[in-house]
C-alpha cells in the first residue's frame, strides 16, 4: 500500500497515493483535464502544454501528466491564467493545423475537434502556421499539413513496434514527423500495422480510403460482390452505432451488408478454420519429419512483413499457409464460380478487415486478385452511414453457406493466442489421434506480451510461445536466436491484443475495450457447438469436392504461399543520398 | 583575440594573458591545484560547508546556489555520480566561458575535480560547443597533462579519491545549454530538456546523481577552497559574492570581458567600457536575450541578484549589450525572437509555435502592417510562452519582448497603422 | 562504466565522420555504420543528426561559411555582411556553390561577439567584417584553391 499524501484540487482535500500524477490525482477527484499529447503507457507527455494546471509556490504552470502530486500540494485546475494559457496554446496548435473538417477522413469522434470544445476554444485569432506538404499516400496516408507533432505515432512505432518507421525530422518549428529523408511509407520498412493511424489525433495518418470503389462496384451490374468480414469485426463495430465495447454484433452486420447490396455474405472465419486444418498438417509435418522449427504463423500480414524484412534468415520458419483473408479469397475466386455458375471475372470480393495491413497484403504476388478491396471497420460504419442504413434496427440474418460457416476455433483468431488455440485444438488431437472435450488452452491466453506454454498430453510434449506487438516479437525472435528460447510453436500478432486492436478498428481502443472485445469472442467460442476448425462440415465439403487431402498438391497451390526478404533499413541507409533523393516526397 | 579588463583583484581572469595555456608547469607555479592538495587533506563535508558558507552561485544564468546542488548530489546513494562542465556556451552575445577555457583551462579542471572530490563523483565530462576548437585543444593538452601530474585518474595524488575526466564535443545547438538537454547529448540523444523533477543532481547523466556546472562556476571553486569562503566573501555584496564576467557588447565603445565583483553599478560597467557609442544609451540588454531588459533610466543600479531583483531583472550570465537611441526596440526584438524561433528544439508547443507565431507578429509589426489587434496577440502569446512552455528556453524566450512592452510601448505604438 | 566512459558519444562519432567527407556531410551509409556501433536503430541515428546544427544530412561544400546574425553581430551590420557573401557567391543560405568550393548557412552566436560582425569558414575566425572585407576573405581563399590545384 502506498502512503497517502494530503492535497488540495480547486480548494478540496484530498487524500492521494504518493507519485500518482496531478492528471490521475485530478480523474480520481472527478476532475476532467484536457490532454492532447500524453498516451498512457505509450507516451509520457509534457509536450502539448494542454493539461496546465497551476500549482500554488509554483514558478510557472505545471504539466498535470508528468508533474507528481506531494504533500501538501495545492491545486488549481480552471483559473484564469489556465484558461488563458489552454486556449493560447491550442489557438497556436490548431493553426498548426489546416482544417479541413467537413472534408477530413478523420471519423468523429475528432481529438482534436473534442478538446476544442473542451477548453471553450471559438476562434483562432493568430495567423495560421502549417505548411503545405506533398501528400504521402499509400496503404497509410500521411497529410503532414495537418500533423501538429504531438508525437503519439514516434512513440508507437518506437515504443509498440520497434520499426522507427515514423521519426522527429529536424529541430524546432522546422521539424517534421515523418520517415528519414520524408521517403513515402510504402518505400520503408512500415508494415502498415496503422497502430498509429488509431493514435492519430488528427486527420494526418488514415487509412487509404476504397469505400468510393466499394461502392461503384456494387452499383455495377456486371459484378458479383461478395463480402466477407474477419473475426474481429463483429466484437467491435457496434461501438461505431453506440453499443457497449464488447457487445457482439453479427446477425445485424449480415443484414447491413446484405442491404448495402453484397450478393453474398461469406465470414473470414471459415478462412479461419481452412488456414487451422492446413496449419496444423504442416506443424505436425515439420515435427514429423524434422523440419524448420519453431513453426511462427503467418496469418498477421504486418507480422509476416516483418519477418521478411528484419528476420530474413527466418524466413523458413513463417507458415506457409496463407492468412484466412488470403485462403478465403483463394477458395472464393476459385470454387464459387462453379458452385454459383458465375464467370470468375464477374466476382468482386471485399473484405472487412479490423487491419490496415490487410490492404498491403491482397498486393503480394501469390495473393494478388483474389480479394478485390479491403474495408477497414471505420469505412465500413462509414459507409453503412452515407446509405443510411440504421444498422440497429435491422432484424438478424445469417451468412450464406458454404464459406459462412464456422467453429468456435475460429471465432477466436482475432485474439492474441487465438490462432495458437484453434491449432491445438486441431494439432493435439491429430498427434494424439484421440478426441477431447477439454477444449481450452488456458495459458495462452491472456493480454500479456509474451507467454509460453507447454503442452503436455499423453505422450506429446509440445513448447509454443504467444506474442503480440511487434516489439515483444523481437524479444522473442532475439532469444531464439541466441537459443534461450527452444519451442515447437510461436505465433505473433503485431497489434495490441491481436486483431481486437487492430489498426482499422473503431478509435479510441483502450485496454478496457480490448478486454471486453475478447471477452465477446472467447464467448462465441464457447456457445459453439462445433469448436475445433477441422469438424467444420463445410471444411470437410471442400476437401472432398474440391481440395483432395489436406497438405494437398491442389491446397498448396491455392492456400499456401512464398516469402522473400524485404528491404529494412540497412537496405535502406546503403543507398546514396542522391539515389535516396530520387524515392523522396518534395518539400 | 577577445580583450579583457579587470577590476580590482581578479578570481577568475587572474591567469589571463600571464601564462602559457598550454603550460600545466605554468599553472602550477602560479599556485596552481594547490587548492585540490589543500582540498585532498579535507573531507568532503567539510569542503562542501566552505562551498556553502561562500553562497557561490551559478554563473550559467538561474544563479542557483552551487552548494546546495553539491548537496543534493553528495547525498544521493546511488553510483557513479558525475560531474558535467556545461561549456555549451550559445546565449547571444557571451563569451566569457571561451576566455577561461582557451586561456586558463586548469582552472576548471581543478575546479571540476574539487566539486567531483566533494559530492563524490568518479567522471566528469567538460561538454563543449565543437567550435570552440582553440578552447578543445588546450583542454586537451591540459588534461593529458593533469593526468601526467596525478591530479586526474585512479588514486589523486596518493589519495583514495579516483576522477576521470574527459572532453564531450556537442553539435551546435543553443538548448544544450539547458542542463538537462545537455545530458541527453551526451547520451548521444536528441537535445531535448527531459522533465524536472527529478533533477540531474537527483538522475542525471545516464540515470546518475550529476551536478551540471558552467564553467565560470567551477572557475571560482580552486580560490574557494584555497583561500577559503571568507576571503572570497570579501568580493563582493551580500547576496552576491564573488566577481563576475561581463561580456561587452552592441553600441559600446569598448568591447570584451570585464571581470568585477558584485555589486558595481550597470553605469560605470559601461562607462569602464568607454561608454555608449554612437548616441545616447536607450536600454542595456542584461544577462543575454532570454535576459532582462533595463532602461536607460534604470541603469544607475547595482549590479546584483538582490538590487536587480527589484527591477525584475537579474546579472543572468554577464552579458551586457549596450543599445543607443538610434535602435528600434521592435527590430531588436524581431531579432531576438528570430534566435529563438530558430533555436527552440519543438518538443513543446508553447515554445514551438509561440516562438514562430510572435517572430512573424513582430515581423509585421516592423513592416508597419499590423493592427492592435496583432499587438494583443504578441502579448497574449508571450505571456503564455513564459508561463506554459516546457524548459527555461521557451519561459524566457519572451523575456525582452515582455519587458520592452512595458517600457518602451509608445515606440511599439508607433509601428502601428 | 570506465570504458563506457572514455567511448566516443555518439555526436562526436557523427561529427568527426562527417569531417572525414569531402563534402562534410553524413551520407546513409556513414549513418547505418554509426547506429551499428552505437548499437541504435538507423532511423533513431538520423533524427539525433537531423536535430543538431552542425551535422548535415545532404552533401555540402568543402568549406562551411557560417554566419552569425544573432543581436551583437545584426547590429554590427551583419546582414549587409551576408548580402555581400550571397552576392559574392551566388548561393543562398543552405546552398552550396556550383564549383562545390562553398557552404552558406544561418549559425547561432558563435561566441565572439566583441569582433562582430562575424563569420567562421570551416575553424577559421573571421571578425570586424565588412562587405568588402568578407569579399576579399572570399577571393584569398579561391586564390588559395586554385593555386593548390595548379
Amino acid at each position: 500500500m502506498k502512503k497517502l499524501v494530503d492535497i488540495k484540487i480547486n480548494g478540496k482535500s484530498y487524500l492521494m497515493p504518493e507519485g500518482i500524477t496531478i492528471l490521475e490525482a485530478c480523474k480520481r477527484a472527478g476532475i476532467h483535464i484536457p490532454t492532447l499529447c500524453y498516451l498512457e503507457g505509450i507516451t509520457e507527455g509534457g509536450h502539448c502544454g494542454i493539461c496546465v494546471v497551476e500549482v500554488k509556490g509554483a514558478r510557472n504552470l505545471q504539466r498535470a501528466c508528468i508533474t507528481k502530486i506531494k504533500e501538501g500540494m495545492e491545486i488549481y485546475t480552471d483559473t484564469p491564467l489556465v484558461r488563458k494559457a489552454r486556449k493560447t496554446i491550442y489557438e497556436l496548435t490548431l493553426a498548426n493545423h489546416k482544417s479541413t473538417c467537413p472534408a477530413c477522413q478523420k471519423e468523429e469522434p475528432c481529438e482534436i475537434r473534442k478538446i476544442a470544445k473542451n477548453i471553450g476554444l471559438s476562434e483562432v485569432e493568430v495567423e495560421l502556421l502549417f505548411k503545405e506538404h506533398e501528400k504521402d499516400r499509400s496503404i497509410i496516408n500521411r497529410d503532414q499539413t495537418k500533423c501538429i507533432e504531438c508525437r503519439r505515432c514516434v512513440n508507437t512505432c518506437e515504443k509498440i513496434q520497434g520499426i522507427n518507421t515514423l521519426i522527429v525530422d529536424g529541430k524546432g518549428f522546422n521539424s517534421r514527423i515523418s520517415p528519414p529523408y520524408n521517403l513515402p511509407l510504402k518505400n520503408t520498412p512500415c508494415v502498415f500495422c496503422g497502430q498509429c493511424v488509431v493514435r492519430c489525433p488528427t486527420g494526418a495518418l488514415t487509412e487509404k480510403d476504397d469505400t468510393e470503389k466499394v461502392l461503384d462496384a456494387l452499383q455495377d451490374p456486371n459484378k458479383y460482390v461478395v463480402v466477407s468480414f474477419a473475426p474481429a469485426v463483429r466484437a467491435s463495430i457496434g461501438e461505431l452505432f453506440g453499443l457497449p465495447p464488447g457487445t457482439l454484433v453479427i446477425g445485424k452486420l449480415v443484414a447491413a451488408l446484405r442491404k448495402l447490396g453484397f450478393d453474398k455474405v461469406f465470414d473470414v472465419n471459415y478462412g479461419a478454420d481452412l488456414t487451422i486444418v492446413e496449419e496444423a498438417n504442416e506443424l505436425i509435418e515439420r515435427i514429423k519429419f524434422r523440419k524448420t522449427l519453431p513453426m511462427f504463423t503467418s496469418c498477421c500480414p504486418a507480422w509476416v512483413k516483418f519477418v521478411e524484412e528484419f528476420y530474413p534468415e527466418m524466413i523458413p520458419n513463417l507458415s506457409t499457409c496463407k492468412s484466412p483473408q488470403a485462403m478465403l479469397g483463394a477458395v472464393i475466386k476459385n470454387f464459387l464460380p462453379e458452385l454459383e455458375n458465375i464467370p470468375k471475372d464477374k466476382i468482386v470480393h471485399v473484405t472487412i478487415m479490423p487491419c490496415t495491413a490487410k490492404k498491403y497484403e491482397i498486393l503480394r504476388p501469390d495473393i494478388m486478385g483474389d480479394i478485390d478491396y479491403v474495408l477497414t471497420v471505420r469505412e465500413l460504419a462509414k459507409m453503412i452511414k452515407i446509405a443510411g442504413i440504421d444498422l440497429l434496427s435491422l432484424e438478424d440474418e445469417e451468412e450464406d453457406i458454404p464459406f459462412g460457416e464456422y467453429s468456435g476455433a475460429a471465432a477466436i483468431f482475432g485474439v492474441t493466442g487465438g490462432v495458437m488455440e484453434a491449432a491445438l485444438r486441431t494439432a493435439v488431437e491429430w498427434l494424439t489421434g484421440e478426441t477431447f472435450s477439454n477444449l481450452d488452452f488456458v495459458p495462452v491466453r491472456g493480454m500479456k506480451n509474451i507467454r509460453i506454454a507447454e503442452i503436455d498430453i499423453k505422450d506429446l510434449k509440445l513448447k509454443v510461445a504467444v506474442a503480440h506487438t511487434l516489439k515483444a516479437a523481437q524479444e522473442v525472435l532475439e532469444k531464439i536466436k541466441n537459443k534461450e528460447l527452444d519451442i515447437q510453436f510461436l505465433e505473433v500478432m503485431a497489434c495490441p491484443g491481436g486483431c481486437i486492436g487492430g489498426g482499422g478498428q473503431p478509435i479510441p481502443t483502450t485496454e478496457e475495450i480490448l478486454r471486453k472485445r475478447a471477452e465477446a469472442l472467447y464467448t462465441l467460442d464457447k456457445n459453439k457447438e462445433i469448436r475445433k476448425s477441422h469438424e467444420n462440415p463445410f471444411i470437410k465439403f471442400l476437401y472432398e469436392k474440391f481440395l483432395g487431402n489436406y497438405g494437398s498438391e491442389k491446397a498448396h497451390k491455392l492456400l499456401h504461399a512464398k516469402y522473400s526478404h524485404k528491404p529494412n533499413w540497412d537496405d535502406i541507409f546503403n543507398k546514396s543520398y542522391e539515389e535516396i533523393c530520387k524515392e523522396v516526397l518534395k518539400y | 583575440m577577445i580583450d579583457f579588463k579587470v577590476i580590482g583583484t581578479p578570481i577568475l581572469l587572474r591567469n589571463i594573458k600571464k601564462i602559457d595555456p598550454e603550460s600545466i608547469e605554468a599553472y602550477i607555479e602560479t599556485g596552481g591545484y594547490e587548492a585540490l592538495k589543500k582540498a585532498l587533506k579535507k573531507s568532503p563535508d567539510e569542503l562542501l560547508e566552505e562551498v556553502k558558507k561562500s553562497e557561490l552561485r551559478g554563473r550559467g544564468g538561474a544563479g542557483f546556489p552551487t552548494g546546495i546542488k553539491f548537496e543534493i548530489a553528495k547525498n544521493q546513494k546511488e553510483t557513479p555520480k558525475f560531474v558535467v562542465v556545461n561549456a555549451e556556451e550559445g546565449e547571444p552575445g557571451t563569451f566569457k566561458d571561451r576566455i577561461i577555457l582557451e586561456n586558463d583551462p586548469h582552472l576548471v579542471i581543478e575546479g571540476a575535480i574539487l566539486a567531483a572530490y566533494i559530492i563524490g563523483a568518479n567522471y566528469g565530462y567538460i561538454a563543449i560547443r565543437p567550435d570552440y576548437t582553440l578552447a578543445i585543444k588546450r583542454l586537451e593538452k591540459a588534461i593529458q597533462d593533469a593526468y601526467k601530474y596525478g591530479f586526474l585518474g585512479d588514486n589523486i595524488l596518493g589519495s583514495n579519491f579516483s576522477f576521470h575526466l574527459k572532453i564531450k564535443r556537442g553539435a551546435g545547438a543553443y538548448i544544450c545549454g539547458e542542463e538537462t538537454a545537455l545530458l541527453e547529448m551526451i547520451e548521444g540523444k536528441r537535445g531535448e530538456p527531459r522533465k524536472k523533477p527529478p533533477f540531474p543532481p537527483q538522475k542525471g547523466l545516464y540515470g546518475k546523481p550529476t551536478v551540471v556546472n558552467n564553467v565560470e562556476t567551477l572557475a571560482n571553486l580552486p580560490f574557494i577552497i584555497y583561500y577559503g569562503s571568507e576571503e572570497f566573501k570579501k568580493y563582493g555584496v551580500e547576496g552576491s559574492y564573488g566577481t563576475k564576467l561581463f561580456c561587452m557588447s552592441g553600441d559600446v565603445s569598448w568591447k570584451g570581458i570585464i571581470e568585477i565583483p558584485f555589486g558595481v553599478k550597470l553605469s560605470e560597467i559601461i562607462s569602464l567600457a568607454g561608454g555608449v557609442k554612437g548616441g545616447k544609451l536607450k536600454a542595456v540588454i542584461l544577462g543575454g536575450v532570454s535576459g532582462s531588459l533595463v532602461k536607460y533610466d534604470e541603469v544607475d543600479i547595482e549590479v546584483d541578484y538582490h538590487s536587480l531583483g527589484r527591477i525584475q531583472a537579474g546579472p543572468g550570465c554577464g552579458t551586457i549589450i549596450v543599445l543607443n537611441d538610434k535602435r528600434d526596440i521592435v527590430d531588436v526584438c524581431e531579432n531576438i525572437m528570430r534566435f529563438f524561433k530558430d533555436e527552440s528544439c519543438g518538443k513543446c508547443f508553447p515554445c514551438r509555435l509561440g516562438t514562430e507565431a510572435s517572430y512573424r507578429i513582430i515581423k509585421k509589426i516592423k513592416e508597419k502592417k499590423a493592427n492592435l489587434h496583432d499587438l494583443f496577440n504578441l502579448e497574449r502569446i508571450c505571456k503564455t510562452m513564459k508561463n506554459a512552455s516546457f524548459c527555461g528556453l521557451g519561459q524566457t524566450a519572451p523575456n525582452i519582448i515582455l519587458q520592452s512592452l512595458q517600457k518602451f510601448k509608445d515606440e511599439w505604438l508607433s509601428h502601428i497603422s | 562504466m570506465k570504458e563506457k566512459f572514455f567511448q566516443k558519444s555518439l555526436i562526436e562519432d557523427l561529427l568527426d565522420e562527417q569531417n572525414k567527407h569531402p563534402q562534410k556531410y553524413l551520407p546513409p551509409k556513414t549513418l547505418k555504420k554509426i547506429a551499428k556501433k552505437h548499437k541504435r536503430p538507423i532511423p533513431q541515428v538520423y533524427s539525433v543528426a537531423s536535430f543538431y546544427p552542425r551535422l548535415s544530412l545532404k552533401p555540402r561544400a568543402k568549406y562551411i561559411i557560417r554566419v552569425c546574425e544573432n543581436l551583437a553581430c545584426h547590429m554590427e551590420g551583419a546582414e549587409k555582411v551576408i548580402e555581400a557573401i550571397k552576392e559574392f557567391l551566388n548561393i543562398d543560405f543552405g546552398e552550396t556553390t556550383k564549383d562545390g568550393l562553398f557552404y552558406l548557412e544561418k549559425s547561432s552566436c558563435l561566441g565572439l561577439c566583441s569582433l562582430a560582425p562575424v563569420i567562421l569558414i570551416n575553424d577559421d575566425i573571421h571578425g570586424n567584417l565588412t562587405p568588402e572585407k568578407v569579399k576579399e576573405i572570399l577571393k584569398n581563399y579561391i586564390e588559395k584553391e586554385k593555386s593548390s590545384k595548379n
